[in-house]
């Protein structure tokens, strides 16, 4: 059901854990749904020097944000911003379509932290291709 | 810790075990004949046919007439609700079951809705278990059909049948149970429970797949599901599944020879599993009743975890399970028994089945309970809402 790299993402996800004092931190999906995702984002100079996630979910959501929180370490903001959901499942070799959604969440979560940094610099936060409402889909 | 291969989802199915392949082997390959042709080497599998027959109803407490054999439990669900509905449309339209039913029975419900039919679906309380006063309240002159699960799938839970039973033939109203996972594990009397109609599958009783079978009361007035030629005396068309029917026999046989002993053995090594679960892993809980439940089944709930990812990692040390989340089943809702039992999504999503069964040791107990605490533990470290809770004190 699973690919290799899905697997691998899971079995040994990269960047789990916390910052301490993060500049910018995005949460997206709910309990109720299964799924939640937390980026915390270091950030200097522009550039995300450091990436952490925790998420509760399942196989594919823990390996979305394992993927999600590799292809941005080391990124611009700017390029950070333009990883798109199915950029994360093609790194992932796909995803199962009943799992496409976790893919959108790592998308989501991303730009809520970016965001989350905007704002406390006291810059504007740029537009969500997926608006609030669209946050989880599930209904 | 070495690794080890431990199936703890008999609830699912069940291997086949060697004496009923053994007694299945000679209708593949030799006695093969067609039970409905007239030549001897016929009427030998037809013989075969009519001792399985016997097997199973003596197995229930029926006659061999009342039992007929079918494509598995599905089958015998899908006939048993259609079959009683469509030939007593004249009588009334209302059909009483309950919402944690296996989905053979809802949507075989959920689809004679569409054909004009009233369905009752009972609440049940924390523990699974149906309130027989909401069973007597529901009832109406136009009550047709009760059609009550013996024991739940998921949750192990086993309701009060012979009350069911009795309160539906005072009333004058047909009771079928679908008994695919209590058989073997429970001792069934369709005479003293009153049950009108019950169903089964080999599969989960060390039997082969893909053969099941309806016993329908005498006198039962029900339409055919499968039409078509005259075998089960007219009742079920197809030709018969020869090995499968024997097989169903020589494992039903086997299954109720002992229950008592086999329970005792399923039970106490369920005990030991569920105690240290309980002990090892905090924020857990019991999904179920702690007694009224099926002597194999185990149904917890972890929270802060969800179950599709836990699956995954016990699949990783070689253990086999199941969970009630919606991320392992492509559905977007949890299992609606856990629903039905009022746990919060979140727990629902969160919840494992380990149903034990003959394959099991006790070594095999160890080792999940070797495994399973860390395997939380890894996931809880990964979730941001165990991450929550500890930052809020851990309440």
């Amino acid at each position: 059901m699973y690919s290799d790299k899905v697997m691998d993402h899971f079995m040994n996800p990269r960047n789990v854990g916390e910052i301490e004092n993060a500049d910018g931190i995005g949460e997206v999906g709910n309990a109720k749904c299964g799924d939640i995702m937390k980026i915390y984002l270091k950030v200097e100079d522009n550039r995300i020097v450091d990436v952490k996630f925790k998420t509760f979910g399942c196989g594919s959501a823990i390996a979305s944000s394992s993927m999600a929180t590799e292809l941005i370490k080391g990124k611009t903001l700017e390029e950070a911003w333009e990883l798109t959901n199915v950029a994360v499942a093609e790194a992932l070799d796909g995803l199962p379509p009943a799992k496409m959604h976790c893919s959108v969440l790592a998308e989501q979560a991303i730009h809520k932290a970016i965001n989350d940094y905007r704002i406390k610099q006291g810059l504007e936060p740029w537009e969500d291709r997926f608006s609030d409402d669209d946050d989880h889909h599930h209904e | 810790m070495e690794k080890r291969f431990v199936y703890m989802d008999h609830a699912a199915t069940t291997y086949t075990k060697p004496e009923v392949l053994e007694a299945m082997m000679p209708y593949f390959t030799e006695q093969f004949g067609n039970a409905s042709s007239i030549y001897n080497f016929g009427r030998r599998s037809k013989a075969a046919i009519e001792e399985a027959r016997e097997k199973v109803a003596k197995a229930l407490n029926a006659l061999p007439d009342e039992i007929y054999f079918t494509g598995g439990g599905s089958e015998a669900d899908n006939w048993a609700i259609k079959g009683v509905a469509f030939a007593n449309r004249n009588k009334g339209n209302h059909i009483i079951t309950t919402k944690i039913e296996h989905h053979a029975v809802l949507h075989t419900c959920e689809y004679l809705e569409k054909q004009g039919f009233e369905v009752t679906y009972l609440d049940v309380d924390e523990y699974g278990l149906i309130n027989l006063e909401d069973l007597k309240n529901a009832i109406t002159d136009k009550t047709i059909l009760i059609t009550i699960m013996f024991a739940n799938n998921e949750i192990g839970t086993i309701q009060p049948i012979a009350e069911i039973g009795k309160i539906a033939r005072e009333r004058g109203i047909y009771f079928h149970t679908d008994a695919v996972q209590a058989v073997g594990n429970v001792e069934i009397d369709v005479k003293e429970m009153n049950i009108d109609m019950l169903s089964l599958a080999g599969h989960k009783f060390y039997g082969p797949k893909g053969v099941g079978a309806l016993y329908i009361r005498k006198g039962v007035k029900i339409d055919n599901l499968i039409h078509g030629g005259g075998q089960e005396r007219k009742r079920r068309a197809g030709t018969e599944n020869l090995p499968g029917i024997v097989g169903l026999a020589r494992a039903i046989e086997l299954a109720t020879s002992n229950i008592e002993e086999h329970n005792r053995k399923i039970k106490s090594m369920r005990d030991r599993l569920l105690k240290g679960i309980m002990d090892k892993i905090p924020y857990t809980k019991l999904n179920g009743h702690p007694e009224k439940r099926l002597p194999g089944n185990i149904n917890v709930s972890f929270q802060f975890i969800e179950g599709e990812s836990l699956l995954l990692l016990l699949d990783h040390y070689g253990i086999c399970a199941s969970t009630g989340s919606a991320c392992s089943s492509g559905s977007l809702d949890p299992s609606h028994v856990l629903m039905a039992i009022g746990l919060p999504h979140e727990i629902a999503h969160g919840s494992l089945r380990l149903s034990l069964g003959d394959l099991n040791k006790e070594e095999d107990v160890d080792y999940v309970l070797e495994v399973l605490p860390q395997i939380v533990q890894r996931l809880r470290d990964m979730s941001p809402l165990y991450e929550s809770f500890i930052k809020e004190g851990g309440k």
